[in-house]
């Protein structure tokens, strides 16, 4: 086995320590190394964002990011979005919309649509369908997916009483 | 995935050391390219040298004469993010803004895209048509080349061993100019074109006849190509269809597809054409636009 690199780094909030080869992928030193199974592979190259993460606040793709690429990043999975126990509100809106039916597709939606929301908290349906078109789903057709997000983007509009 | 050292210097020299060490290196910007064919084993290296913590390679200057230098490694999402470059270089944010979806936007670069030296890279025309210049550096120096001279093949450029590309210098655009880049793809979004043209259109002083035009096309050739036939058959003319048509014309004659899975020689002759007309309409309408 090659050498492997000492990474520190921050995921989910977390003060993170790891080792890996500079072959490795975040992705892969995500889930094999890290034990965070949330972020999917579906392509491994880049074309189906199943493993979208939010790298220093933006998504990018975590099968194409090198794992020794961390040093002294701020990274977010799919396992740090919910508030504890607490649903984040895309998750509440991907389960009320059925957003989903296999799943693999749902981290990296998720995380995405995340990411235009930090961004851009009232996206129209146009630019939700932009920003997610690196996101692939095969089950739901996408209108579900969509209508999820902007349900979420309302929630976010309407305080809780 | 072979194994390979990962090296992040922090400047062009310690860059520029690793690469005088006689390993096979390669160059890490977003790699969206080079992280996969790294992985499919269609491209082999010793050494990663991660070119992001190099100042240079990561760093935008609107230059005071009107020019626009863009590091070679900076993020496509910072272009089109930038109301400052979005609002003066329409035609650049019409490359950037369709080179895969978000996710890749966030990482990939034009110095990325231009050195993957794809035949259809979005880039590359809508560079062209700006004049954009590339700047190569190594331990000895720097040179210049402009973008059209830059490819030499299929996934080839003229960069040799211990080269880097630094940035593109974007020269001031003429007055009354405007560029617009578009491509044909089945889908709406997340595709590689089919074909592709960029155009840059500059009028005289009355707005009436045409002053001087760049017209590139992608994906209808081993690289992307300027075809001065359609420049030369606008230059001096008024601004109409017909105008227009006869630079399509000059564009589908230049134009040396193959056929392949994305499309057909003579779809691609015909996109050539369609492309090349509309940008010329739509750099036009930019120019009324912007007065």
């Amino acid at each position: 086995m090659a050498r492997r690199t000492h990474v520190t780094t921050s995921i989910n909030g977390l003060p993170t320590e790891f080792l890996c080869e500079p072959r490795q992928s975040v992705l892969e030193v995500l889930r094999d190394e890290l034990g965070l199974t949330g972020a999917k592979e579906g392509c491994n190259n880049g074309n189906c964002g199943a493993c979208a993460v939010i790298l220093n606040g933006r998504v990018v793709n975590s099968c194409c990011v090198l794992g020794v690429e961390l040093e002294g990043a701020e990274l977010t999975t799919i396992e740090g979005i919910a508030d504890g126990e607490k649903l984040h509100p895309l998750q509440q809106a991907f389960l009320e919309e059925a957003a989903l039916q296999c799943g693999i597709c749902t981290p990296g939606f998720i995380v995405s649509a995340k990411a235009l929301l930090d961004s851009d908290p009232h996206p129209d349906e146009h630019k939700v369908r932009f920003w997610l078109a690196g996101n692939l789903c095969r089950c739901t057709g996408y209108d579900k997916i969509v209508r999820a997000v902007l349900k979420a983007a309302d929630a976010a509009e309407t305080p809780v009483p | 995935m072979e194994a390979f050292e990962y090296l992040a210097p922090s400047s062009l020299a310690e860059a520029f050391t690793a690469l005088g060490n006689g390993k096979r290196s390669m160059m890490l910007a977003g790699g969206t390219d080079v992280i996969v064919q790294l992985r499919e084993n269609r491209r082999h290296c010793d050494q990663l040298i991660d070119l992001k913590h190099i100042p240079e390679l990561m760093s935008v200057d609107i230059r005071s004469d009107g020019g626009l230098d863009i590091g070679a490694a900076v993020p496509l999402a910072d272009l089109y993010n930038n109301r400052e470059i979005a609002r003066r270089w329409p035609g650049l944010v019409d490359s950037a803004s369709i080179i895969g979806g978000t996710a890749i936007q966030s990482r990939a670069s034009f110095g990325g895209n231009l050195c993957n030296a794809s035949p259809a890279a979005d880039s590359s025309p809508s560079l062209m048509v700006h004049d954009a210049r590339l700047v190569v550096a190594s331990a000895s120096g720097t040179r210049e080349v402009p973008v059209e001279a830059f490819f030499a093949g299929p996934g080839r450029s003229v960069l040799q061993p211990g080269e880097i590309l630094l940035r593109i210098s974007i020269p001031p655009q003429p007055a009354r100019s405007a560029v617009f880049y578009h491509r044909f793809i089945p889908r709406n979004e997340m595709d590689i074109a089919v074909a592709s043209a960029g155009v840059r259109l500059a009028l005289d002083e009355s707005g009436e006849r045409i002053a001087s035009a760049r017209v590139a096309l992608g994906a209808v050739g081993p690289t992307p190509m300027m075809v001065a036939a359609a420049a030369e058959a606008v230059t001096g003319q008024a601004p109409t269809s017909e105008t227009f048509a006869k630079a399509g014309e000059a564009a589908a004659a230049a134009a040396q597809p193959i056929t392949d899975m994305r499309g057909s020689m003579a779809q691609r002759k015909h996109l050539a054409s369609v492309l090349t007309v509309r940008a010329f309409e739509r750099a036009l309408q930019r120019i009324r636009e912007a007065r």
